[in-house]
């Protein structure tokens, strides 16, 4: 039972907080794994203050370590103001006009009405779903499977999902660009009609198929630490052996188990979709961040306003998201303990 | 790093497993089940990547219009103006990172010291959007604090009255923004490795605070600080949508150059530079890779334990 519980607690981290650092990280893998059985309920029981109290009591430390705090929040403090201040600044921006002296929130309501920005919105939402779905089809199955048959692959696939890391996106699109570019040379063929096909302006299918690939590294962190949380060969056993089909076991017992792992992959897949401007704008397509830039250079507080907009409110359901994936680890802890 | 994408290594590892894959159809499943991973990486990483490759070592004579394959593109990136925008790049990057990396390390740490669970949460989930979301948006909350008619500029000209966004100075001010977040991201489940026990072993033995980060946490933390810093100059050496927006063509980038001659700004013969410029961006992150991997696995045989 013990063991339950701590990969609960591991979930916990996994989901939300190891959704963050695959984001942009390939780091997970080592440090990551280090934490779960020991690290979290040692946090809990505030180790900086039992510290603390020890070395305060061999008194010349004392004034070392008031200076220590003091530092910390030195710096807590200038790093918060540079953090927050373009964000404050943004919403002062976008709420006060000067001229007239007077507050108004017109922008955010002007928003619906900009020409391009419904079109803009309801095509990159279509990306970022198809490209989530893309992702996970591919790497759900494939991730269980090696974890459960194949573990020698599992450095590899690890290390093709790095690569991303090292092809910056400024060079994948240049590389996709001139695959593209192959397939103009003869009229009428089939590759001809596919490469038109992948460049619809209305859905332009190549973008979701570079996406995915530009969200492989954080993708796989995410259902990595998952799939570390869960104990997936007991689970399949158990309902294989209780007859259950392979597809029942992905749907009804894997896929719910790694809910928050997916949820958060695919929260940050989303938030990569909508702030995506390099391959997108290099390929000739007005996805939302393009679209931003487009309209921006007039008019003032419009654009301001919807990047606000776009960065708080991906933040909030990221910051929900992981509260959701805790929450439910911390039931199940109560339930089994 | 990017050759690993091809086919070959794919194909190198099937033959063994699909011999006993046919002694054993299960194992034959879990190979369906990855093939499709493997083929759409071959096709959408390894098939461009290659093509980067092959069309860098090819030039087209503007004159006679045959092609042939030549360095001269290779050659010719490396040289003036594009010599110019990758020093611009590497500079930049060095830097940001940098600053990036110690401000970072300070700021998880002072994070992963705090017991509420709420601003953990916050600060990890902001860190997650700031670092991977960053880019336009970004750039536009920028342009409204420091812009031209910005909140702040008026303060930051005080300190530098030439400040303006869209020079070095101005990407400096901006990257870390993104940069920060990536390092906290990076370096917080490390400093949620070290053990309490350390540091009270290090108290316990006499030490100060100074002796355990000298001897006990600074040496186990080197090589994810290390690994973090990498990170972050990949990072900064990859963006392009931030410094697209604020400094448009202004700040010599390489980024910004490849981009400018995929998008037909370039002499006749030269097309393919962009190409070239391409391979030599992989080229210097998958160098800067080559130091990361071993550094990571140096510090998780450390904080795994």
């Amino acid at each position: 039972m013990a063991r339950l519980v701590t990969g609960e607690v591991a979930e916990d981290r996994g989901g939300p907080e190891g959704g963050g650092p695959e984001g942009a990280a390939p780091e997970g893998g080592g440090p990551d794994r280090a934490m779960p059985e020991i690290a979290a309920p040692d946090r809990a029981a505030s180790p900086g203050r039992a510290v603390g109290a020890r070395w305060s009591a061999r008194g010349g430390v004392t004034g070392r370590l008031s200076r220590v705090r003091w530092w910390r929040a030195a710096i807590l403090g200038v790093v918060g103001i540079y953090l927050l201040g373009p964000l404050v600044s943004a919403l002062w921006f976008t709420v006060y006009n000067p001229r007239l002296r007077e507050f108004s929130l017109a922008p955010y309501g002007q928003l619906f009405g900009a020409s391009g920005f419904p079109a803009s919105v309801r095509m990159t939402f279509l990306l970022a779903l198809t490209t989530i779905a893309l992702e996970f089809a591919l790497l759900v199955p494939a991730m269980v499977a090696i974890r459960l048959r194949l573990p020698r692959l599992r450095g590899v696939v690890e290390s093709i999902a790095m690569v991303p890391l090292v092809v910056s996106p400024v060079a994948l699109t240049a590389g996709v660009s001139s695959v593209l570019g192959w397939g103009l040379n003869d009229q009428g063929s089939w590759i001809f009609r596919l490469d038109a096909d992948l460049q619809s302006q209305s859905f332009p299918l190549i973008l979701p198929f570079v996406y995915a690939i530009l969200a492989l590294p954080f993708a796989f962190r995410a259902l990595d630490a998952g799939l570390r949380a869960v104990d997936l060969k007991i689970l399949v056993e158990a309902s294989r052996g209780l007859g259950a089909s392979w597809p029942i076991v992905l749907w009804r017992v894997l896929l719910p188990n790694l809910r928050a792992g997916m949820l958060s992959g695919a929260v940050l897949t989303l938030a990569l979709v909508f702030g995506e401007y390099t391959v997108a704008s290099i390929l000739g397509f007005v996805p939302f961040a393009v679209w931003i830039v487009q309209d921006g250079q007039g008019s003032g507080q419009l654009p301001i306003a919807v990047s606000l907009l776009s960065l708080l409110l991906s933040w909030a359901v990221l910051f929900l998201v992981s509260f959701l994936g805790g929450r439910r680890a911390a039931a199940v802890t109560d339930r089994s303990s | 790093m990017a050759v690993t994408t091809d086919p070959p290594l794919a194909g190198a590892v099937d033959p063994a497993p699909t011999r006993r894959g046919l002694r054993r159809p299960r194992a034959l499943g879990a190979w369906a089940a990855v093939a499709p991973l493997l083929v759409y990486c071959a096709l959408f990483l390894g098939l461009p990547t290659w093509a980067l490759l092959y069309e860098a070592v090819r030039r087209t004579d503007p004159a006679t219009g045959v092609t042939s394959f030549t360095a001269r593109n290779i050659a010719e990136s490396w040289s003036g103006f594009y010599l110019t925008a990758m020093w611009g790049s590497l500079r930049l990057s060095l830097l940001t990172a940098l600053i990036c990396a110690v401000v970072g390390l300070m700021t998880a740490h002072t994070i992963a010291q705090s017991r509420g669970r709420m601003l953990r949460q916050a600060v990890l989930t902001a860190s997650g959007v700031l670092a991977n979301f960053g880019g336009i948006p970004l750039a536009f909350c920028f342009i409204a604090a420091a812009g031209t008619a910005g909140e702040a500029t008026g303060l930051i000209r005080r300190i530098d009255p030439g400040f303006a966004l869209d020079t070095f100075t101005g990407l400096v001010l901006v990257y870390p923004y993104f940069l920060i977040p990536l390092m906290v991201l990076t370096t917080m489940p490390a400093l949620e490795g070290l053990r309490p026990q350390w540091r009270e072993a290090a108290a316990g033995l006499g030490g100060s605070a100074w002796d355990y980060w000298r001897h006990v946490g600074g040496p186990i933390l080197l090589p994810t600080l290390l690994g973090g810093f990498v990170l972050c100059f990949g990072s900064s050496f990859a963006a392009y949508a931030t410094a697209q927006a604020l400094a448009g063509g202004t700040v010599p980038l390489i980024t910004l150059r490849i981009a400018s001659v995929l998008s037909g700004n370039v002499l006749a013969g030269q097309e393919n530079l962009g190409m070239a410029m391409s391979l030599d961006t992989i080229f210097i992150c998958a160098l800067m890779m080559a130091v990361y991997l071993p550094l990571r696995a140096r510090s998780a045989r450390w904080l795994d334990s």
